[in-house]
C-alpha cells in the first residue's frame, strides 16, 4: 500500500536519511526501530509531507504522494499520531475529534464515528468537553490515535505512541495497537521500545544512521543475536528499557 | 455617564482595531505593519464612494469595508505568501514594504493632501441617553462592536473553520495534518483583518472626517499598544487589551493637567514599557505557541 523507494531526507547541510526503501502492505502492522537521530521522525515527516527537502518516491497504493503538501496527504488516507500527542490544548476533546474529521465530514457519519471513537475510549466520552490540555498523557495519547482514526487512513502512521507515558498506560496503548491491527487497520509504527513494538508487528525494519540496516520478520530480526545486543540490550531488566 | 459611552465607545473601535491585528499574528505569527494601510484603503474607499452623487451612504459603508477585505486578502495573495515559507524576519520586512507601497499609491493616485470625507448627518448628530449627551457616532460603534464581537465569538467557537483558526493558532503544522489547508486558514485570517480594519475605517475617518496617506499609521499604532497590553496571544486578550486602551486614554483625558494633555500618547508608551517589562505576555496568555509557519 505505502511504498518509499531509496527516499534521501537532509535538514539543510545535514543529512537525515541516505536513501531508505520500505513498503507497507494492507492490512500489515509494521515496526519501524531505529536509536535517536537514527531518521525515524524524519522518515514520517517526509511521508506526510511535513518535511519537504526529500529525494525519492514515496507512494500510496500506487500513487506517487512526495512533494505534496501535508493537507492533500490527509486527503489520500495517511494521518498521522504525532510524536509527542501533538493534541489541541485549548480546543476540547470533541473539537479535536472534529478537526480529525475535516477531511471526510458528514454529519450523520460523523456522529456515528464519534460514538465508536468514544466506545473505543470511554474515558474520552467523560472528558468531552475538556480542554485537550487538561488530559493527562495516556488520555492524550488516546485523543491523539483517536483523532487520527476519525479520518478513516487507509494507512495510520504512529510515531513513538508510548513515549512518556507510565507502565500500565504503555501496556494499554500496544493492546490498543494491537486491535486496530486485528481489525485491519494499516499500520506503521515508530518505536524506541523495540522489545514491546517486536511482540506485535509482522514486519519490522531498524533504521541506523538514516539507512536500513535490516528488514523482517521479527523472529529474524531477534535470533540476529550481535544486533540484539547492538541494539536493543540484552535481557537482563537494567537495560529493558535501552534507548536504541 | 458621559464618561462611560465615552469609553465604551471607544474601546469598542480599538478593541476592533486589536483583534484584527491578533487574527494574522496568531496564525502567521507576523506582527503586520501594513494592518494601518487596510484602514487607510477603508478610509480611500469612503472618500471616492461618498463623493458620487446618488450612492447610498450604507452601500459606501458596505463597500469600504469589502475594499479593506479584498486588499487585505490581496497583500496576503501577493506579497506575503511568496516569503511565507522562508523566515519571521522576511515577513516582517514584506509587512513594511507593503505598509509604505500602500501610503504611496495613496499618494500618487490621490493627493499628499487629506481628503474631506462626507458622512450621514446621522453620526453627529447628539443624542441624550440616561442624562448623557453623545453624539450618535459613538452609539453606533458600540452596537457595531456588539454585533461583530458576538458573530465573530460564535464563528470561532462552533463552526469547522473556527475551531480550525484556533487549533491553526495554537500548533500549525498539526492543523495542517488534520487536512486543513494552510493557504486556506491564512487567507481567511487575512480577510478577517481586513474586515475588521475596514469596520474601523468607517468610524475611525468619521472622528476627523478626512483621510490621508498617513491614516494608517495611528490606528495600526493603537492596534499595536492593545495586544501588547492584552496580549498578544488570545483573541479575547486582544479585546480586553482595546478596551483597557480605551479606558486608560479616556482616563488621562480626565485627570490628566490640561498642559499635559497633549502628552497622552507618551504616557499610554510608559505603560506599554511597563508592560512588556513586567508582563511581556499580557493580561490573558491564550495558547498561542511560538511554532513557525512553513
Amino acid at each position: 500500500m505505502l511504498t518509499v523507494t531509496d527516499l534521501h531526507a537532509s535538514y539543510g547541510a545535514i543529512t537525515a536519511l541516505r536513501g531508505i526503501s520500505l513498503d507497507v502492505k494492507e492490512g500489515e502492522l509494521i515496526a519501524l526501530l531505529g536509536a535517536n537521530g537514527a531518521g525515524k521522525s524524519t522518515t514520517l515527516k517526509s511521508i506526510t509531507g511535513v518535511h519537504r527537502q526529500v529525494k525519492g518516491a514515496i507512494a500510496l497504493s500506487g500513487e506517487s504522494i512526495a512533494n505534496k503538501t501535508p493537507e492533500a496527504i490527509v486527503k489520500k488516507g495517511i494521518s498521522l499520531v504525532p510524536e509527542g500527542r501533538d493534541i489541541f490544548g485549548g480546543l476540547t476533546v470533541e473539537e479535536n475529534l472534529r478537526l480529525g474529521a475535516y477531511t471526510c465530514y458528514d454529519r450523520t457519519k460523523y456522529r456515528k464515528d464519534l460514538q465508536d471513537m468514544f466506545e473505543l475510549f470511554p474515558i474520552l466520552e467523560e472528558r468531552r468537553r475538556q480542554a485537550g490540555g487538561l488530559l493527562s498523557g495516556g488520555e492524550q495519547q488516546q485523543l491523539a490515535i483517536a483523532r487520527a482514526l476519525m479520518s478513516h487512513p487507509k494507512l495510520l502512521l504512529l510515531d513513538e505512541p508510548s513515549l512518556g507515558l507510565s507502565p500500565t498506560m504503555v501496556d494499554q496503548i500496544f493492546v490498543l495497537i494491537k486491535s486496530l491491527h486485528e481489525r485491519g487497520t494499516t499500520i506503521l509504527l515508530v518505536e524506541q521500545n523495540a522489545e514491546r513494538a517486536l511482540e506485535i508487528v509482522d514486519r519490522a525494519y531498524l533504521l541506523t544512521n538514516g539507512s536500513i540496516t535490516f528488514a523482517g520478520t521479527p523472529e529474524s530480526l531477534r535470533s540476529q543475536v550481535d544486533i540484539v545486543d547492538a541494539y536493543f540490550g540484552g535481557d537482563d531488566g537494567s537495560k529493558s528499557e535501552v534507548v536504541l | 455617564m458621559e464618561f462611560v459611552i465615552n469609553t465604551i465607545s471607544l474601546g469598542s473601535l480599538y478593541a476592533l482595531l486589536a483583534l484584527g491585528l491578533v487574527f494574522v499574528y496568531g496564525i502567521l505569527k507576523l506582527v503586520n505593519f501594513a494592518y494601518g494601510e487596510y484602514v487607510m484603503v477603508g478610509g480611500y474607499a469612503l472618500f471616492v464612494m461618498g463623493s458620487m452623487q446618488g450612492v447610498p451612504w450604507w452601500v459606501t459603508a458596505l463597500i469600504a469595508v469589502a475594499m479593506a477585505a479584498l486588499v487585505s486578502y490581496l497583500t496576503e495573495l501577493t506579497a506575503f505568501r511568496p516569503v511565507r515559507t522562508k523566515s519571521v524576519s522576511a515577513l516582517f520586512v514584506t509587512s513594511f514594504a507593503v505598509s509604505m507601497l500602500l501610503q504611496n499609491l495613496a499618494l500618487i493616485l490621490v493627493s499628499p493632501r487629506a481628503k474631506a470625507v462626507q458622512f450621514p448627518p446621522l453620526f453627529n448628530r447628539t443624542v441624550s441617553l440616561m442624562g448623557a449627551v453623545t453624539p450618535m457616532r459613538n452609539l453606533l460603534i458600540i452596537g457595531t462592536a456588539a454585533v461583530l464581537l458576538t458573530g465573530l465569538s460564535l464563528l470561532m467557537k462552533y463552526s469547522v473553520i473556527g475551531i480550525a483558526m484556533r487549533a491553526a493558532a495554537e500548533k500549525f503544522t498539526t492543523t495542517r495534518l488534520m487536512g486543513v489547508p494552510a493557504n486556506l486558514m491564512i487567507s481567511i485570517a487575512f480577510i478577517i483583518s481586513g474586515f475588521l480594519a475596514g469596520v474601523v475605517a468607517v468610524f475611525w475617518v468619521s472622528r476627523s472626517a478626512s483621510v490621508d496617506p498617513l491614516t494608517g499609521a495611528a490606528p495600526l499604532l493603537v492596534a499595536f499598544i492593545a495586544t501588547v497590553v492584552g496580549g498578544m496571544f488570545s483573541l479575547v486578550g486582544a479585546v480586553a487589551g482595546g478596551f483597557i486602551y480605551g479606558l486608560l486614554f479616556n482616563l488621562l483625558s480626565v485627570f490628566l493637567p490640561a498642559s499635559l494633555i497633549n502628552y497622552r500618547d507618551a504616557f499610554m508608551f510608559v505603560i506599554v514599557i511597563l508592560f512588556l517589562l513586567f508582563k511581556p505576555e499580557g493580561l490573558i496568555r491564550g495558547n498561542y505557541t511560538e511554532e513557525r509557519v512553513g
